[in-house]
């Protein structure tokens, strides 16, 4: 396999076989979000199978892999066990380190970004801190303005967030992790 | 006046439950002719047969007709318990009542009236029955085996080994078929002659098998038990008692440059050679037309070598007669040659080849020993394409069947290319991969996951040569249809199997029938795959149609258990339901005018001629006459027969209109 696929790691990172796959389309079948991706996750795994630089471009420049909400139905129910979510995270990885990001992922990656925040900083989520990341990140501040009164009024948006106690714990969990993704890709 | 038992079945309730069973029973009862009827819950119990076989004695009955299941199931029975009481089995007469009646109608007066005319009419029927005597046939205890690739090996060594006597012919001058060409096989990659060579062997040495190589069938007369064959024994040249087998002869033969069978096209023989060096016998024959004395009448260069003088150039063929009990058709098959393919260079192209050609290049004992190389240039191929279904499922081409082995051999192609190219591509293009059979989809599973064979969903278009590669366009239709062009160095095409050349000729000889792709008929799809339709001849392997190793081997088992089960008997008993011609004596004569209109209807060749001849000696003419043995009972004769003159028995004209007139009379 190794000499066809040379244009990804995949299988040295996440142990993704992509051979493994013989096209059952169970993934499709069963995916959420296939009808709004541009490649479903069984056209994907054939991208991937061909080995050519090409098929791989394509799906790190597709919006497949950033729609993708790692549900796992598809590796609930793949009958050869392949781990397409696990997948997915790489080739995210890769979009971005490659720069090949699909215009459909700015709020996606801004969402991320600003959840993370919240986590490392708080330790909890923290909502109207995510909230305002998010709409500084993306400029959309009109987006859901309406039903935030209610939310409040429900006590759903706390103006102060709820810290942990050690939080410096939390920022070595993180520094830890993202210590360990550059020598894993390294 | 004649006196017929009537007996209605209930079947427990299957029968009773919609037919008012009392109510036949009463109303027939009352028929002309009709000594006693009654009904019983089960007639076929052993109260109920008990029943008939004492009203037979009591009331000394002379037909019988018995109200119940379909004969299918039963008329043994009954036809046995009439039998045991005396009467002639086969003036006991059948009535479903339970799959023509009640089963497929409600509960209604209809129902039970239909069924009181079902009864009616056996009871007319049976009043013009006559007692039959069943036909006994001695059976010769000798079978013979055509062709004698691995089906014919198996069947051969198993019929052998039950201690009948066996005669295997083969057309070509060695047995080993297709079997002995292959170089590994699917799925465990055993070498095939690694496994082959020991039964050929066998074959040659068991004291019950005579073997005939070179040899073809001539013709087969006779039916099951007693059948004629004469073989016609191909002139080898070489005298068979003598020679040694010391191949010098083959040495120094000149004409060197004929393609060799054997090896699909791909190396040469000569023209007095062995097909392959394990062959058996191991000893040469002369290729007559290739061969320079045959052609030119000078060389002779083989004779000069022989030590021991057993070239022999005026030997003609020879027709041997053998007397048979049995055959078992095991001819094989053939592969599509790449001429078949205008799309792809019509076989012009040298790197373009078939499996089997393939298969003889990844063989050890073949032309580069084992090696994958360009038969163009002799160098290795980097790039590979196999081209599976290469006209399988082609109705455009005339062969709308799935070949069945192709997947298989093709996953193992490339398998094989891969472990013996290491740093090679293969790409194989499929429609569907067909790996039913133990562990044949994890073969395929295998070649994809584990050799990095690349596989693609889709059909080429086309094959062309440019810049000495191959160019492959093909499509990838798991993509929506993007297109895919390799740039092969090599291309192996799948082709489809086929009938073995000359299987109609042979199939007509037999009187066997064939389906429209030439592959023998078997006759029964699911109950009977090893039975043709003419009793005493059996089919093995893929002459009936395309098969693996396995598949093959199984149905030859089956096939020679078939033959044992067969001469088990020292006489075969038929049931008398034939056709027969009549005759009115005296003096002896008959309807029949002699026109044989019959004897071109008949399938079976039942039909043969007799002459009526006068006290004098002269003839006055010649009429059919049914062989017994042969006749299947079909009736075919009968209408064709412009004069009446045939009946079958037990279904005469006259028993055929009393049913129908007691239905009308009413």
């Amino acid at each position: 396999m190794d000499k066809k696929h040379k244009v990804s790691d995949l299988q040295s990172h996440t142990g993704v076989e992509v051979m493994r796959c013989y096209q059952c389309g169970k993934c499709t079948a069963g995916c959420v979000l296939a009808s709004d991706m541009n490649y479903p996750p069984s056209y994907l795994m054939r991208l991937l199978q061909t080995g050519t630089k090409e098929n791989y471009d394509k799906i790190l420049h597709s919006n497949s892999i950033w729609l993708c909400l790692n549900c796992e139905n598809c590796l609930g129910r793949c009958p050869m066990e392949i781990d397409i979510p696990k997948m997915m995270d790489y080739l995210r990885t890769r979009s971005i380190s490659e720069n090949k990001m699909h215009p459909d992922s700015k709020p996606i990656i801004a969402f991320h970004r600003s959840f993370l925040d919240s986590i490392k900083h708080t330790g909890r989520l923290y909502e109207v801190g995510l909230i305002a990341a998010f709409k500084s990140r993306t400029f959309r501040f009109a987006q859901d303005l309406n039903i935030a009164p209610m939310m409040y009024l429900k006590g759903k948006l706390h103006l102060l967030p709820e810290k942990i106690k050690d939080r410096r714990h939390m920022k070595r969990i993180f520094a830890q992790t993202i210590e360990n993704a550059k020598t894993e890709t390294k | 006046m004649s006196k017929i038992g009537v007996f209605i079945c209930h079947c427990g309730e299957n029968i009773s439950a919609t037919v008012d069973v009392e109510r036949v029973a009463r109303e027939v009862g009352g028929m002309e002719g009709v000594a006693h009827a009654i009904d019983y819950k089960y007639m076929c119990s052993d109260p109920g047969q008990t029943f008939i076989k004492e009203a037979v004695k009591k009331y000394n009955l002379d037909g019988v007709v018995v109200g119940a299941c379909s004969p299918r199931m039963h008329e043994p029975t009954f036809r046995r318990a009439c039998a045991e009481a005396g009467l002639n089995p086969y003036l006991c007469e059948m009535a479903n009542l339970r799959e023509h009646c009640s089963w497929v109608h409600e509960k209604s007066e209809e129902t039970t009236e239909k069924a009181i005319d079902l009864v009616k009419m056996l009871v007319q029927k049976v009043k013009k029955n006559k007692p039959l005597d069943s036909i006994k046939v001695p059976v010769t205890k000798r079978a013979l085996v055509i062709g004698g690739g691995i089906a014919g090996i198996q069947a051969s060594l198993d019929i052998a080994n039950t201690g009948h006597k066996v005669i295997l012919v083969e057309r070509d001058p060695s047995i080993g078929g297709h079997m002995s060409q292959l170089s590994e096989t699917f799925p465990t990659l055993d070498c095939s002659q690694c496994i082959l060579t020991p039964r050929m062997v066998e074959v040659a040495q068991h004291p019950n098998i005579k073997l005939y190589t070179y040899a073809e069938l001539e013709s087969l007369e006779g039916f099951i038990g007693n059948f004629t064959a004469k073989i016609r024994l191909k002139a080898k040249s070489v005298d068979y008692s003598t020679c040694t087998g010391c191949g010098a002869c083959i040495q120094k033969c000149p004409v060197k440059k004929i393609p060799s069978e054997f090896n699909a096209g791909l190396g040469t023989r000569t023209a007095i050679y062995v097909p392959f060096p394990q062959a058996v016998p191991n000893k040469p024959v002369i290729d007559r037309v290739n061969c320079n004395y045959y052609k030119r009448g000078a060389c002779k260069i083989c004779e000069k070598t022989c030590q021991v003088g057993s070239i022999q150039w005026d030997r003609e063929d020879e027709i041997v007669t053998e007397e048979v009990g049995a055959v078992v058709l095991a001819t094989g098959f053939d592969v599509k040659g790449a001429d078949f393919f205008p799309e792809y260079g019509y076989g012009k192209y040298k790197d373009v080849l078939t499996g089997l050609q393939f298969e003889r290049m990844a063989s050890a004992s073949g032309p580069t020993f084992g090696e994958i190389r360009r038969p163009s240039d002799g160098v290795i191929p980097k790039k590979i394409v196999f081209i599976a279904c290469a006209g399988s499922r082609d109705p455009a081409k005339g062969i709308p069947y799935c070949s069945k082995i192709c997947c298989m051999y093709t996953a193992k192609h490339a398998m094989l290319y891969q472990h013996k190219v290491h740093d090679g591509e293969s790409t194989v293009f499929y429609m569907d991969i067909r790996a039913g059979g133990k562990n044949y989809e994890e073969f395929v599973r295998r070649a994809i996951e584990e050799d990095t064979v690349n596989y693609v969903r889709g059909r080429v278009a086309r094959v062309y040569e440019k810049d000495g590669k191959l160019i492959v366009k093909g499509v990838d239709t798991l993509l929506g249809g993007q297109q895919v062009e390799i740039e092969a160095d090599m291309v192996v095409l799948a082709t489809a199997g086929v009938a073995n050349c000359g299987s109609e000729q042979l199939a007509q000889k037999l009187h066997v029938s064939y389906d429209p792709y030439h592959f023998f008929a078997e006759a029964h799809p699911k109950l009977k795959p090893v039975e043709t339709n003419t009793a005493g001849i059996f089919l093995a392997g893929a002459c009936q149609a395309p098969k693996d190793i396995p598949e093959t081997v199984g149905m030859a088992s089956g096939a020679a258990v078939k033959v044992a089960a067969l001469f088990s008997n020292d006489e075969l008993v038929r049931e008398p339901l034939v056709a027969v011609v009549n005759r009115l004596a005296p003096p002896l004569y008959s309807t029949c005018v002699g026109c044989f209109m019959c004897e071109t209807a008949c399938p079976y060749n039942a039909i043969e001629h007799e002459d009526i001849r006068g006290r004098d000696g002269s003839l006055i003419k010649t009429i059919a006459k049914v062989n017994e043995g042969l006749c299947q009972g079909c009736g075919t004769c009968v209408a064709f027969c412009r004069s009446k003159s045939i009946d079958i028995q037990g279904y005469t004209h006259e028993q055929v209109y009393a049913e129908v007139m007691s239905l009308l009379n009413d």
